[in-house]
């Protein structure tokens, strides 16, 4: 990745949020800028703090490390290191770090002299992950609500506080989140294969152009969306199917403590036919 | 689409989704059922905890009387079950269970004016069972009820009939060519999933040799599949809908007995598993030996649409608590119930064991 076509657009002074011309430099390709010391500063801490915690528990395996957050006796209160206090500290930690990543994609979209999608787009991701360990933590009272880090252990974690709920695919958030999920992949594989098909054009033949493509979909299902409608889509879609998640989790424990099947008894109270 | 727009679609889309969330209010109550950080933990709405609390209060017990003193199956007629009590005792048990019963209609419930002894309505003979079902319940069924026991009150309530019990299920009517398969229709027994509705005929009634066959350990032993799990998508169905319906009535979810990642594993599952394998052998028994007996002499009314009588299942004593009467432990006030006496034993428990 040497010099790209935009590099000497990139490379511009200017643009940040905080800390002027202080931290406006490069190492190497990397702009660093005030967020991203702050980025490495968090990300390296978490990191470490990670690793502590894998050396005071019980396994090296990566597979099976987890750093659990505080039993719910603790409250909204602060716990002992060893407690969930870790799970606390790395929690600042990740938010600190992925905050600072979306406030220096800010400065880079400003120096490139383009809109704010790129940071927008991950806020939506981060904003999923605060939901998870801040939002819904707070609304039912408790850290310990949160998930815990690790790469088996937080799948068990999902596992039952899906059975916490009985049956989490009647989860109307959970339902609109998983179809955003597979209309995003059903896109994004539409969309990739037209991309391949046209530049990459068998022996003989020339790449294609985006006439070509809107004439294949048109052709093929009768429409085309056209080739800024496809990644505005794909924007949507990806961003619906995150927001989703974070509200399929919020709402159950803060907004509805039953199974979720129960939910769906509103459509059986409707005064319809009830 | 400008930042307006786009700002008032996001608006208008949480404000709908807590519209249509129907929104009970945070925080709500949470009860931690295994290691931090693996997610198992109850979570109940404050007010409906208020409204379970309300619902399962154990009565006052009534004063002891002596049990010394001439024996009821000597001086009464026709005592069978409870013969072996003083006259103290048996009286007491008469007073309480009237209370617990039939508070308004009181003895004639059971009893007719020409003679206290004659088994002239069924609800005597009924009342027989249920007093063997519950001593048997108590002596040998500890695994299960455990210190907070079975009382008549437990389930009855105050009621005659209690309120949660079940019969065999014909189905609905439905369309020709329509397979119902038993299913996909909102009924509390499943917790209102589309899972099979009437698991109870399966699984709480029926011979031990036949029930030993029936889809329970559905879930593989092993993290990934190696196809060696014989159980499919149908066998699953029906114990899902069983295990919503032990839910529906505790009030508990499924970390309540199960660390999910390892339905298969007991080490990894708490205590109340164990105790719930022993419930489901108990309401088995009760069923099939005490509750089936009556449905020669059992009047239609008090049978299903199938000709069973009115079973039990876990509401029938839970009634939405994760320990009936939320724990309470009526039973140490009722030691008349605790065990049977021999006659007892050779009418209804022999032929069991």
């Amino acid at each position: 990745m040497s010099l790209l076509s935009f590099e000497k657009k990139y490379r511009v002074r200017g643009g940040t949020l905080l800390g002027g011309d202080l931290f406006d430099f490069w190492i190497g390709p990397f702009y660093v800028g005030f967020f991203g010391v702050t980025t490495a500063f968090f990300a390296i801490l978490g990191t470490l703090l990670i690793i502590y915690g894998a050396a005071l528990g019980d396994t090296w395996n990566i597979w099976q490390i987890s750093i659990a957050p505080p039993d719910l006796s603790y409250g909204l209160g602060l716990a002992p290191l060893q407690e969930g206090g870790l799970w606390q500290i790395i929690t600042l930690c990740a938010l600190g770090a992925f905050g600072s990543w979306v406030l220096r994609q800010a400065e880079i979209a400003r120096k490139l002299g383009m809109g704010l999608h790129v940071p927008f787009a991950f806020s939506v991701a981060v904003l999923a992950y605060f939901t998870l360990v801040v939002i819904r933590p707070v609304l039912m009272g408790a850290w310990g609500h949160g998930f815990p880090y690790g790469i088996l252990s937080h799948l068990d974690w999902v596992s039952n506080v899906g059975y916490q709920y009985l049956h989490f695919h009647y989860n109307p958030a959970h339902m609109l989140a998983v179809t955003f999920f597979f209309t995003n992949a059903m896109a994004l594989s539409m969309h990739g294969s037209l991309i391949l098909m046209a530049t990459d054009p068998r022996d003989g033949e020339t790449v294609k152009t985006g006439e070509h493509e809107n004439t294949f979909f048109r052709d093929d299902i009768g429409y085309s969306i056209g080739a800024l409608g496809i990644h505005r889509l794909g924007l949507f879609l990806a961003l619906s199917a995150g927001f989703w998640s974070a509200v399929c989790i919020v709402i159950s424990g803060p907004f509805w403590t039953k199974g979720w099947p129960e939910w769906w008894n509103w459509w059986l109270e409707l005064p319809i036919w009830n | 689409m400008n930042i307006k727009q786009l700002l008032s679609s996001a608006a208008v889309a949480w404000v709908s989704t807590a519209f249509l969330v129907a929104c009970e209010a945070p925080p709500p109550e949470s009860v931690q059922r295994g290691p931090a950080g693996t997610g198992m933990a109850l979570v109940y709405n404050s007010d409906d905890l208020s409204d379970v609390i309300a619902n399962n209060i154990a009565p006052e017990a009534s004063p002891q009387l002596p049990a010394t003193g001439p024996k009821a199956g000597d001086i009464y007629q026709n005592v069978e079950v409870l013969g072996d009590l003083s006259i103290g005792q048996f009286t007491r048990l008469m007073t309480s269970i009237t209370e617990w019963v039939s508070p308004e209609e009181g003895c004639n419930y059971c009893h007719v004016a020409e003679g206290f002894h004659l088994d002239t309505k069924y609800t005597k003979k009924v009342a027989r069972v249920m007093i063997a079902m519950t001593q048997r319940a108590n002596q040998d069924w500890g695994d299960h009820v455990g210190n907070v026991g079975v009382t008549c009150y437990t389930c009855h309530r105050g009621k005659n009939v209690p309120e949660y019990v079940w019969t065999n299920d014909p189905g609905r009517p439905h369309a020709p060519g329509i397979m119902t398969a038993g299913q996909n229709i909102a009924s509390k027994n499943a917790a209102y999933s589309s899972l099979p509705n009437d698991p109870f005929s399966m699984y709480l009634e029926g011979d031990e040799a036949t029930a030993k066959d029936l889809p329970w350990r559905v879930a593989g032993n092993t993290a990934l599949p190696k196809g060696n799990n014989p159980a499919n998508i149908k066998d699953t169905e029906w114990i899902y809908s069983l295990m919503m319906h032990f839910s529906d009535s505790l009030g508990v979810n499924c970390t309540h007995c199960h660390n999910t990642r390892a339905f298969y594993d007991w080490e990894q599952s708490s205590p109340e598993r164990v105790r719930a394998w022993h419930g489901i052998r108990m309401v088995r028994e009760m069923n099939n030996n005490f509750i089936n007996r009556t449905t020669d002499w059992l009047p239609e009314h008090r049978k299903g649409p199938l000709g069973d009588p009115l079973k039990v299942n876990c509401g029938t004593c839970h009634q939405g608590a994760y320990q009936p009467l939320l724990g309470a432990e009526m039973i140490k006030d009722y030691p008349t119930l605790t065990r049977y006496d021999d006659a007892t034993k050779a009418v209804y428990v022999d032929d069991v064991e």
